[in-house]
């Protein structure tokens, strides 16, 4: 936020004079500056009534911001190479395939005939990712209004800093805490949910152990920081001055926050949030650990078992030969796509919600 | 003016006849905690449908309920949801702390096991099930190697890319790769890793090496290379707005070519920032494990060489020591991921001391 | 309606930071107050402690009596809520809520205490608005994000949304000191109209704005950079503007410092 105003300003002012002479495409201009020591331009360049030296055709300028522009266009290409090469290497595989790739329930790539689904695995893939966001959201925005506008601000800096830290993390440690230290007290807890709510469908039978439950509150452990850091940032740009209207006004402090600190703050935090659902539903490892890899799509969140995109991947890569990377690369594919969907609708919302504010400011 | 004034009184808002409101008394809230735990115990054991947590669990519900009927008696609905609202903001506090807490305290007490000379000395070569002793050494070698292949790839190309966007680039075209770049940050970790599956080691290393797939550390490093990108293009574009447009005039007023001006004086004026921005962009890649196990191989003995053969790393080496049967695998998992923390925490901590000091704007 | 104010004493801490030390003086109702006075010598300052806006920056306290028809502000028992209810505020940079439209931004106050029908909102929006001379600029976008309006308009559409709560004094912290010579003149004018209704207090950097609008006019000063800002002078304006008792005062209205 608010980078734009600075951008534009700079647009505006700076690089007028210099620039105007070499923002030009390549070919608009070389030819006529080529001759650079022609008639009527004075050698020493100093003055004199000859005329403004001409801009060099090629030039340090030239040659630095093609470097610039070739930087930049490696991203563009390195998305696409992305999209390419899986496409490349899944669609062998895809076409060995001899059952529905998006209905059968199961993975056996390296059998003759290949039989593979992708299925269960992208219904376990957004139940975990939705379920972990559903846990861990709430409670990140009130840590971060915590650490914002309620705790002490010495408090608050430190603790942020600690939670800053904790976001960095690798997910390999949450991944092995939750399959050795958490899964017990949470295969407890299944036991409780299942006796007495039982008759809510997701809360059914055992056997307890590795399941979505656990997967899912791991997962909500491990986004929780990065959602936390990043929505207090937000919170804590909120203008002073609005803070101080709402109160000048005779809001009380959670009325000041709703007035002014949430709405100033939605973009930030819907950014804030698809970040961590776009972790959540990459996340391999911390999956990998603590999910049951089965193949069946079951709402049962108790149950051991479960599975995602990219635990499945992480599991079953050692073992597979061609048809079965091809089979793994083809699901991978599908991952790409469900983020960048996610991704792009995310961004979209934030660059319309950008442009109102900006207008209106 | 008065008359209308008058008229209007009766309607809301009514202003405050006194400025002095009745207040819960500073007791009422622990009170109401000891009432509502005394409460949800004799409910939990009474009715034997749980222990312990349960009665925590209940009596911070039963607590929250009663701190809004209590408030809402004595100061009115408003103040009743301010302070209801405000319980719930700390008690979400609290309840994050728990977990991470455990995480923590588990990492340390765990870790501190194989905090020895041998784990950091050894690999594990030739170390069979019931070996205790085996170590971290070659992981960490590949961490260190394939992270740093990584950044002497990605910062050159990241900063560069910072340049021409926030420079040099105008319209669309500039938009597309800002866009672009920040899809590429939520692409997970794993595609990356697939996609360098796909694209050099099935199918470019095959040409040096006998026509089988090549798995490297050097692997591994272009996987994390594109993790790391985006994450440096937009620290570093953000660095550099925030370089302020009479710096640059200056230089542009002295007859300074803009190439120039980037170079001498927007680049050193934005470095703590963009240094930063690396650092944190490295201690991501450092602890990410998915495309290493992709793409690296994962060897268990030592190799300096990053462009051929197997190598590991620490994430990695947490990952399978963590898949084992053996008895000491865990104590070896555990001091592997403290290592690997401390490495991350090392560089987050150091860029964000960096962050503080050196502060553009703001 | 408007009411009277009584300082006594007030002593306004930062921290460790002594801003303004023993500021005594009696503020009658429905007129308009100026504090006038060099930079950093505690005029907003006492104008924040008056509603309790002062406390809320971290390390900030007030001591000293101050009293609003004979209730004390600073009471233990007393709401700060309330305080703020019946004492407005408008800023010395217009801020409307960026998020809000125009009307959202009016009505704000009115939607915290609890009003939710929307025929006694818009009533109140249209008679706030008409009060702060903006009606008929706004009234066909109403709808309009508050922060598309010009800075004169929106520093009246923040005066419109203080009234609009219908408080008895309202405090202008330098209210013109972002606008234009035009914008200041049309808030000038409406505090004319104000006064009818309200207790006003402003604290303002310009001699003329205070000798224009003010019936009162109270001089802050301070010894030197680090000292407690001290009340010098208060008086009727005219007499501070063409004889005032003191050296002091005397000396900053004809500029020689200041």
């Amino acid at each position: 936020m608010g980078d734009t105003p600075h951008r534009s300003a700079h647009a505006g002012t700076g690089g007028t004079r210099v620039a105007t002479s070499h923002e030009w495409p390549a070919g608009a201009s070389a030819r006529v500056a080529e001759p650079s020591g022609t008639p009527g331009m004075p050698d020493n360049g100093l003055g004199g009534g000859g005329g403004l030296p001409r801009a060099r055709a090629f030039g340090a300028e030239r040659a630095f911001r093609g470097l610039t522009l070739a930087a930049g266009t490696t991203v563009l290409v390195v998305i696409a190479a992305i999209a390419i090469f899986l496409i490349a290497k899944a669609v062998p595989a895809l076409r060995a395939n001899s059952e529905s790739f998006w209905t059968f329930e199961g993975w056996f790539p390296n059998d003759d005939p290949p039989k593979f689904g992708i299925g269960a695995l992208a219904f376990g893939t957004v139940l975990t990712a939705l379920l972990a966001l559903l846990m861990a959201v709430p409670v990140a925005l009130g840590i971060a209004l915590y650490l914002s506008h309620y705790a002490p601000r010495r408090l608050g800096n430190g603790l942020g800093f600690l939670i800053d830290l904790l976001a960095a993390v690798p997910s390999v440690v949450f991944g092995l805490w939750g399959r050795d230290y958490f899964a017990q007290p949470v295969a407890d807890l299944s036991a409780w949910l299942n006796r007495y709510f039982g008759w809510i469908p997701i809360f059914g039978d055992g056997p307890y152990g590795n399941s979505i439950l656990l997967g899912s509150v791991v997962l909500a452990i491990m986004v929780l920081p990065i959602v936390t850091s990043l929505s207090r940032e937000v919170f804590r740009q909120t203008p002073t001055a609005n803070e101080e209207a709402a109160l000048a006004l005779g809001a009380t402090r959670w009325e000041m926050v709703r007035t002014a600190v949430l709405p100033y703050g939605r973009p930030g935090v819907i950014a804030a949030v698809m970040l961590g659902l776009g972790r959540a539903l990459g996340e391999t490892i911390a999956l990998a650990l603590t999910l049951g890899s089965t193949y069946a799509i079951s709402f049962n969140i108790l149950q051991s078992g479960g599975n995602s995109i990219a635990a499945n991947i992480a599991n079953r890569f050692a073992e597979a030969n061609d048809t079965g990377r091809g089979a793994l690369i083809a699901s991978g594919l599908v991952l790409f796509a469900i983020t960048l969907i996610v991704n792009i609708t995310a961004r979209a919302i934030i660059y319309r919600r950008r442009e109102f504010t900006e207008s209106a400011a | 003016m008065t008359a209308t004034v008058t008229s209007h009184r009766p309607q809301p808002p009514a202003q405050p006849v006194t400025l002095r409101a009745r207040r819960l008394p500073a007791y009422a809230a622990p009170v109401i905690a000891v009432v509502a735990l005394l409460a949800s115990a004799g409910v939990v054991y009474g009715a034997g449908i749980g222990g312990p947590v349960l009665v925590v669990v209940v009596a911070a519900l039963l607590y929250l309920a009663g701190l809004y009927a209590a408030a809402n008696a004595v100061e009115g609905r408003r103040a009743a949801r301010n302070r209801t609202w405000s319980a719930l903001i700390h008690s979400a506090f609290v309840l994050a702390v728990l977990p991470l807490a455990s995480v923590v305290w588990t990492l340390v007490s765990k870790g501190s096991e194989r905090l020895d000379g041998n784990f950091f000395g050894t690999s594990m070569n030739n170390i069979g099930a019931r070996d205790a002793n085996g170590g971290a050494y070659h992981a960490i070698v590949g961490t260190l190697e394939q992270v740093g292949i990584a950044t002497l790839i990605t910062v050159p190309l990241g900063v560069l890319c910072a340049i021409y966007v926030v420079e040099y680039g105008r319209g669309r075209f500039a938009f597309t790769i800002r866009f672009f770049v920040d899809v590429m940050t939520g692409i997970p970790s794993i595609v990356t890793g697939l996609f360098v599956l796909a694209f050099w080691v099935l199918v470019v290393s095959p040409w040096f090496n006998d026509g089988r797939p090549g798995f490297s550390g050097f692997a591994a490093a272009l996987a994390l290379s594109v993790l790391m990108l985006p994450t440096v293009v937009r620290s570093t574009e953000e660095m550099l707005r925030l370089v302020p447009a009479p710096l640059r005039e200056g230089a542009y007023a002295l007859g300074v070519p803009k190439w120039k001006t980037i170079l001498r004086v927007v680049l050193p004026t934005a470095l703590p920032g963009i240094v930063t921005g690396i650092m944190l962009a490295i201690a991501r890649a450092a602890g990410e494990t998915a495309p290493v196990l992709l793409v690296a191989g994962g060897g268990a003995a030592i190799n300096f060489n990053p462009f051929e053969n197997n190598q590991s790393s620490l994430a990695l080496f947490v990952y399978q020591q963590a898949g084992e049967a053996s008895k000491y695998s865990p104590a070896r998992a555990w001091t592997a991921a403290l290592t690997l923390v401390a490495l991350v925490l090392i560089l987050t901590v150091a860029a964000k001391l960096l962050a503080r000091r050196n502060r553009l704007g703001r | 309606m408007a009411k009277r104010i009584e300082a006594t004493d007030v002593t306004a801490y930062y921290g460790g930071f002594k801003a303004i030390e023993n500021i005594s003086l009696t503020v009658e109702p429905k007129t308009v107050t100026a504090l006038i006075g060099p930079s950093g010598c505690g005029k907003s300052t006492f104008l924040r402690s008056i509603n309790r806006m002062h406390e809320v920056l971290p390390g900030a306290r007030v001591e000293g009596s101050l009293t609003i028809d004979n209730q004390d502000i600073y009471d233990r028992d007393v709401d700060v809520t309330a305080v703020r209810r019946m004492i407005g505020m408008v800023f010395q940079r217009p801020n409307p809520f960026p998020t809000m439209s125009i009307f959202e931004n009016v009505v704000a106050g009115l939607r915290l205490n609890g009003v939710r029908r929307k025929s006694i909102l818009e009533e109140a929006a249209e008679k706030a608005l008409r009060s702060a001379n903006l009606w008929d600029e706004v009234k066909d976008r109403l709808g309009k994000p508050g922060a598309g309006l010009s800075g004169g308009q929106q520093q009246r559409l923040c005066i419109a949304r203080t009234i609009a709560v219908e408080p008895q004094v309202v405090l202008m912290d330098e209210p013109c000191s972002a606008l234009d010579p035009i914008s200041t003149l049309a808030i000038e004018d409406l505090m004319f109209q104000l006064k009818d209704k309200f207790t006003i207090i402003i604290v303002t950097h310009n001699m003329q704005q205070a000798a224009r609008v003010s019936d009162r006019t109270a001089f802050f000063s301070i010894e030197k950079t680090g000292d407690p800002g001290r009340l010098i002078e208060y008086d009727n304006t005219q007499k501070i503007f063409s004889n005032p008792s003191q050296k002091k005062t005397e000396d900053y209205i004809t500029g020689r410092f200041g």
